[in-house]
């Protein structure tokens, strides 16, 4: 919802810690994820991720989430699906080129980068390609899967 | 400026060491010349004579001619074809690629087709929505962002492989560029996405259109103050308006325009409001040029491209330098130092 999704970017930092603690307690359950196996949860997971992440943040589901890159702002959200923005046409209330009624999401994104430890920092990573395979699937089980089980390739020496 | 290896028109230059592309507006910007580009609308025609009539107002005026990719989200001639028959006889045209309409199988494909064509410049672009042109009832791919996209293009040349890992047999010599609105918001953070492009491979940058003279000083001193003066050519976009009404039509109309008042009121006092447009716009290309960092200006003159010779000529920008045309190396009468 729009006016939830720009009280997020107003409480961006306490999100964001929120957002931490919450990847930590995943992470620590995944060995219990492993156990039941994570393609079986993949779909009760995506339904919590996609009604959760939904309401707060308008969640487009593409399943590479960067929020805490873009001041938890979800640049999905943009017309152009930049997720490196903002474009050159911003209007001068700082509103969409696209959709002048709406906030530009990439304005949002720097404001709430501002409000998050490091986040000026991190909104300056050049984001690469989006996978589009990864489409609603869960972030979060790819994260936890990304910290606890390295993809082989990357242990070979 | 003459180089001394200039080949026969249609045939590359030689790629000197350090250079990513044998093209000519990286030889002048690297040469440390004032660069001179303009903007070339592809016609709404299957006509290359159109491609060439279009070119042949900037010949002596210009180092390198853009060829918008559906600008507006309008549709015309494709950008690589109208760089293909540019390159034919000579020109250095800058193939302008929008993410709006091509995913990266079809973009990463037309950068070595380009490549192949002889098209040694690039510039990457996000691209107007739809919702802006003739087709709004068209999808909007948008596959990629303009970062992202040059982070394929400097993989395919810098690495010889395709997005997905595979590898191709010869890397496209080009030299890559990007955008950058210095005049809207959110002012503060423009220049830290201006060194986002440069870290994504961005070579050369070509503004929208300025207008707002201290607006630009103050991006210019964060983009110093990013230490990024020594890693990019900046052009600055310029253009003129034909009428007070049209630069208040553009400034409501089209997205990304920031028109101070002070110009529209200066435009609508004057007499000849064309002349006094030229004007405005020879007035910010010698005001651009004194600031540091910036490498050219780039001229974008839609349905008005013949006047700009002539606000080059008066702005004195070239200093008797005389870029490149068909024959310019056989014209006597002027002078080619």
């Amino acid at each position: 919802m729009y006016s939830v999704r720009r009280w997020s970017v107003r409480h961006a930092g306490g999100l964001n810690r929120v957002y931490n603690a919450l990847e930590n307690v995943l992470v620590a359950l995944a060995p219990m994820f492993r156990a039941i196996g994570y393609e079986r949860l993949e779909r009760p997971m995506a339904f919590l991720e996609r009604h959760v992440k939904g309401l707060l943040f308008d969640c487009k589901m593409c399943g590479q989430c960067v929020l805490s890159s873009t001041g938890m702002s979800c640049s999905m959200n943009c017309p152009k699906n930049l997720r490196n923005g903002p474009c050159g046409g911003v209007r001068a209330n700082g509103n969409c080129e696209v959709k002048p009624e709406m906030r530009c999401v990439w304005v949002e994104a720097w404001t709430g980068a501002g409000r998050i430890k490091g986040g000026l920092d991190k909104i300056r990573v050049v984001q690469l390609p989006v996978d589009r395979r990864l489409e609603g699937r869960s972030s979060w089980l790819k994260v936890v899967r990304e910290r606890t089980d390295p993809p082989k390739t990357e242990m070979k020496k | 400026m003459i180089f001394a290896d200039e080949p026969e028109a249609g045939h590359p230059l030689p790629q000197l060491p350090g250079h990513s592309s044998p093209g000519r507006l990286e030889r002048v910007l690297r040469a440390g010349g004032f660069a001179i580009t303009t903007e070339l609308a592809p016609p709404d025609s299957a006509d290359p004579e159109e491609v060439y009539k279009r070119a042949r107002v900037f010949d002596g005026y210009a180092d390198a001619i853009n060829a918008t990719d559906g600008s507006g989200a309008n549709c015309h001639m494709s950008s690589l074809a109208v760089c293909a028959l540019l390159t034919r006889i000579g020109y250095a045209p800058v193939m302008q690629i929008s993410c709006r309409d091509k995913n990266r199988i079809a973009i990463q494909g037309d950068i070595l087709g380009g490549a192949a064509m002889g098209v040694c410049n690039m510039l990457c672009l996000s691209g107007d929505g739809v919702q802006s042109g003739d087709h709004p009832q068209a999808k909007p791919v948008f596959d990629l962002d303009s970062l992202s996209l040059l982070e394929i293009g400097r993989t395919l040349r810098d690495e010889s492989r395709f997005q997905s890992g595979r590898k191709i047999t010869s890397a496209p010599r080009v030299f890559f560029g990007a955008a950058e609105n210095p005049t809207v918001v959110p002012l503060e953070h423009r220049a830290m996405r201006l060194a986002k492009k440069v870290a994504a491979g961005a070579q050369f940058i070509q503004t929208q259109y300025v207008y707002d003279m201290d607006r630009l000083r103050a991006f210019m001193r964060g983009v110093e103050d990013l230490g990024l003066l020594d890693k990019v050519f900046i052009l600055i976009g310029v253009g003129p308006f034909k009428t007070a009404k049209g630069a208040e039509w553009m400034r409501n109309n089209v997205p990304g325009m920031h028109v101070p008042d002070a110009l529209i009121k200066r435009m609508a006092g004057a007499e000849d409001q064309a002349r006094e447009g030229r004007q405005v716009c020879i007035d910010m290309i010698q005001e651009a040029r004194s600031i540091k960092g910036v490498h050219g200006v780039h001229v974008m003159a839609y349905r008005q491209e013949e006047s700009v010779a002539e606000i080059i000529d008066r702005s004195g920008v070239l200093e008797g330098r005389v870029p490149w045309y068909p024959d310019r190396d056989k014209n006597s009468d002027r002078k080619t130092s």
